[in-house]
């Protein structure tokens, strides 16, 4: 094929004028006659017994058409699946339970559930159910949890849920060997995704008995789960997804469905459930807090030798993704370094804090923070400069990863990443006021794009020719802002020679477009991607074979361009692409196709010491960043800001470089400002006033670097970019306040309050 | 409690509807058809519900229906009509300055609103112009950058 039309062009998305004028309709914007309001009746302590739940006065009320407490539900205990085809066993998936039953494990857990006339019925409704607790005494500290003796959360004599291990070489050896050993202690806290839409969903049921869900999801193979609360066959249940309003990863697990599901088949009539900012708050997923203890010791050159971590998650009060998210760390615990000798050991532990799952960097960020800190004071210490440090020690295309010995076929972009974002940085802000200080911070840093191999991961896609010569797809793909639905658009537009206002596309909807898989993993472009370019060009072969026949010439010196089939590039000798089509239709060639693509499949390792693929690639990329510290007030000004991946191929550079600037910032709020805290179990940041994200004042020009290696396993050789964006920005800057104040903050986020109890140590320790 | 008629223009057209007083303008407008005014909190901390009433920009969730009574309000999908506005919405996207989308109409709305009073700011500027609206997609960066390309055009008329 020549040169890209489309593939490579900044070119405004599909649904763009939709979002600017608020034409588009999102989960809370759809409404059907007759709906009822549903409402959610949400757990007061972190821990407690149920005594009693009285929903008599409640039933009363005029309006209230359903109560639900845990027995109505058929089986309220549950693993949800996230569309993967193998079972990787007992405690390593998604389990959680419906709604309360006997005891609640958290603060926000869903104990009841109304539907009424009104949204006002629905939440006097609410006050009206009583709910008899006894207060039990819980366990708010993962390290405390883990002892002999705890608190139990759940059923099974221990807290944790989850261990995992892996490395090479022998660590006692390597220390040995070590001229300088660094041991430090990182901890990061909860946060929250934040996204604007808060979750929500209408569901109904159809003249055939099927429940339709309309709903803001990141996985609409939940259908199949939810199905299972009910006990319907799976073909009972249609989830249609709508465009999100940000998903982040909170809308990975199950949210309002189950909910809607279970009001709509007890009521018979459509119904609405669309949460609250503080409810979203205190009932949806949270990153994991981690404890990463770190020993890494290296040469006086600042060659790696040896690296010991034990990472500790807080899971929270139910299992969900955390065991899969401690194995990513676990995974990423040696960050991109060749060192011969590591020993990783993690685990995730049951806590009466709110559940912990999907967070964008899915357990990337953590271990990042904590080695990349670790490799800045090397730098210092050793008085070897920090991008030499990462230069000397960085893997490199055909070496393997520290942790489980994965071999890198693909490229690796590193040192190269770093060094551009290093050099961008400039000449240095100058800066005359004595209270004012400026430093410069560099990371780098891996994650995977695609699921976990032993997951046996697909998708599919449907691509179909209509006779005037406009296209039609159809995916089950998710789109949560990322741009993910345009993408495909953009692929089948490249490969049949047509623009993008010629594409229509249906997306997401369980009953009628293939299903494509979560939009997780940073998964859509290396999956659908490749499923939708598989179908299109099994289209495209067809069309040109025809075109080849008709123009009596080889197929090899036809292309597809602006609907026009040419031969060899001559704008005069073609054949109109509309013609070619009449042409197969009247010869019976297939004009549609409908492709799977495969992720590499593996076994399910040990997980006590997981070895080789775990993954089918990683991103790489690099952060620098210059920050001002303000030494009386500790506020850090955040003045540059450069990020660099190797995105294999910017199939739609403005939305890469999207996620590279948005993904910055997501990063900048976690190493800065956000925290969810909890005391006690209890939720203290329930809203934008106490839970504080990044405005525009508060952000830096960021300037995205874009390298394309095409080195990827996506379309065209792209990488995914999505999560690997936000995971290295934490210790950029925490290394910028260090250059610039000489404090080394061990604990996220950096708040001036912690910069100015380091810098005035002395003051407060008296 | 009994219901009291509010009558307001909403993007130029008349709209009369019985309220409750306790309603907001955010769920009055929606409840109306307005689904482009986006609710994202309910308690004026994310700006997705920003509307223009004469002449000033409004967090609708935290306004009540009946406080705009007689007014005259603009959102996104009315400031299409509008030279500016469209002038605005033709840059984000044309930018990338949208992503998942449901910051976009709020943020679109206090630009205009901005730009009407001060037509060529800088980009420090039009940022603090818009802090009060929140984006987790973005990082703002091709938000301040579509924004300022209408300003710059902006000055090129002048």
């Amino acid at each position: 094929m020549s040169e890209f039309k489309i593939v490579g062009k900044p070119i405004p998305r599909h649904d763009a004028w939709s979002k600017v004028t608020g034409d588009l309709k999102y989960a809370d914007d759809f409404s059907l006659p007759g709906m009822l309001f549903a409402k959610v009746l949400r757990s007061k302590y972190p821990a407690a017994k149920i005594i009693s739940i009285n929903i008599h006065k409640a039933e009363q009320l005029k309006g209230v058409q359903a109560i639900l407490t845990a027995k109505d539900v058929l089986h309220n205990e549950t693993v949800t699946k996230f569309g993967q085809s193998t079972e990787v066993g007992k405690g390593f998936e998604g389990l959680y339970r419906v709604l309360a039953d006997k005891e609640v494990r958290f603060m926000g857990e869903a104990v009841a559930l109304v539907a009424a006339d009104t949204e006002e019925i629905a939440e006097e409704a609410l006050d009206l159910i009583v709910v008899e607790y006894e207060p039990l005494p819980g366990v708010f500290d993962p390290v405390e949890a883990m002892k002999p003796g705890a608190y139990l959360v759940g059923e099974n004599g221990t807290n944790i849920i989850g261990e995992f291990g892996c490395g090479q070489g022998d660590i006692e050896k390597g220390f040995a060997k070590a001229e300088v050993i660094i041991k430090d202690t990182y901890k990061v806290p909860f946060v929250d995704h934040a996204y604007l839409e808060t979750e929500g969903g209408i569901a109904w049921i159809d003249d055939y008995g099927v429940i339709n869900i309309r709903v803001g999801s990141q996985v609409i193979e939940h259908f199949r789960d939810v199905a299972d609360v009910l006990g319907l066959p799976h073909n009972k249940v249609r989830y249609i997804g709508t465009m999100m309003g940000g998903g982040f990863g909170g809308k990975e697990d199950i949210t309002v469905e189950t909910y809607l599901a279970l009001l709509t088949w007890k009521t018979k009539k459509p119904v609405r459930l669309v949460y609250t900012r503080e409810e979203s708050i205190l009932s949806h997923s949270k990153r994991h807090p981690f404890i990463m203890k770190y020993k890494v010791g290296a040469k006086k050159d600042g060659k790696l030798v040896a690296l010991d971590a034990e990472l500790v998650a807080d899971a929270g009060a139910y299992p969900y993704l955390s065991p899969w998210v401690t194995l990513y760390a676990t995974v990423n615990a040696a960050g991109p370094y060749c060192i011969p000798n590591v020993r990783v050991k993690s685990c995730c532990v049951l806590t009466n804090n709110t559940f912990t799952s999907a967070n964008r960097g899915f357990g990337a960020p953590q271990p990042n923070f904590a080695y990349e800190s670790i490799m800045d004071e090397l730098s210092h210490k050793l008085n070897v400069d920090s991008l030499e440090i990462r230069r000397i020690n960085c893997l490199t295309t055909g070496k393997a990863l520290s942790t489980t010995g994965q071999v890198f076929k693909t490229h690796v972009a590193l040192p190269e990443v770093a060094e551009k974002a290093w050099a961008a940085l400039g000449e240095p802000v100058e800066c005359k006021e004595e209270n004012r200080k400026i430093g410069r911070g560099l990371a780098i840093g891996l994650m995977s794009y695609g699921r976990m191999t032993f997951l046996h991961d697909s998708s599919r896609s449907y691509v179909r020719l209509e006779s005037d010569g406009s296209v039609l797809i159809r995916s089950g793909i998710p789109d949560l802002g990322g741009g993910q639905v345009s993408l495909l658009c953009q692929i089948v537009a490249e490969e049949l020679g047509i623009p993008m206002s010629r594409i229509k596309i249906y997306y997401s909807d369980t009953a009628l477009t293939p299903l494509a898989g979560t939009t997780t993993a940073t998964r859509q472009t290396y999956m659908s991607g490749n499923a939708t370019l598989k179908a299109a060009r099994e289209i495209r072969k067809r069309v040109i074979n025809k075109a080849a026949e008709m123009l009596n010439v080889n197929p090899e010196k036809l292309d597809i361009i602006n609907e026009k089939i040419l031969v060899n590039y001559d704008q005069s000798k073609y054949l109109p692409l509309v013609k070619v089509i009449k042409a197969c239709n009247t010869a019976g060639i297939e004009l549609f196709c409908e492709a799977q693509f495969n992720a590499p499949f593996t076994i399910t390792p040990d997980l006590l010491n997981i070895r080789g693929m775990t993954f089918p690639d990683f991103t790489f990329g690099a952060q620098a960043v210059e920050v001002a510290v303000d030494t009386e007030t500790g506020q850090i000004e955040v003045l540059k800001l450069v990020t660099c991946y190797d995105v294999g191929k910017a199939i739609n550079p403005l939305s890469v470089e999207g996620q590279m600037e948005g993904g910055s910032i997501y990063g900048m709020g976690y190493a800065l400002i956000e925290e969810v805290i909890m005391e006690k179990g209890i939720t203290m940041t329930p809203s934008f006033a106490e839970y504080i994200i990044p405005t525009a004042v508060d952000v830096p020009d960021v300037k995205a670097i874009l390298v394309e290696s095409g080195g990827g396993l996506g379309p065209y050789g792209a990488k995914g970019i999505g999560e690997p964006s936000c995971s290295i920005i934490a210790p950029a800057i925490l290394n910028a306040i260090y250059d610039a104040v000489g404090v080394r903050i061990k604990s996220l986020p950096a708040s001036p309050e912690k910069i100015i109890r380091a810098l005035k140590k002395d003051y407060f320790e008296k | 409690m009994e219901d009291y008629i509010v009558e307001l223009t909403v993007n130029g057209e008349r709209i009369s509807s019985p309220v409750k007083p306790e309603e907001s303008l955010l769920k009055f407008l929606r409840r109306n058809g307005f689904t482009e005014v986006k609710c994202g909190c309910e308690k004026g901390e994310c700006g997705t519900c920003t509307v223009i009433i004469n002449k000033k920009t409004v967090k609708s969730c935290i306004m009540l229906a009946l406080q705009a009574r007689g007014k005259e309000i603009w959102t996104a999908k009315g400031l299409e009509k509008q030279e500016l506005g469209r002038k605005l919405q033709e840059s984000f996207v044309n930018t990338g300055a949208i992503q998942c989308g449901f910051c976009t109409p709020g943020i679109i709305v206090t630009a205009k609103n901005y730009l009407d009073q001060n037509p060529i700011p800088d980009k420090g500027e039009i940022k603090k112009a818009i802090s009060g609206n929140l984006c987790r997609c973005t990082g703002y960066k091709k938000i301040v950058d579509a924004i300022y390309a209408v300003a710059v055009e902006n000055q090129k008329s002048i």
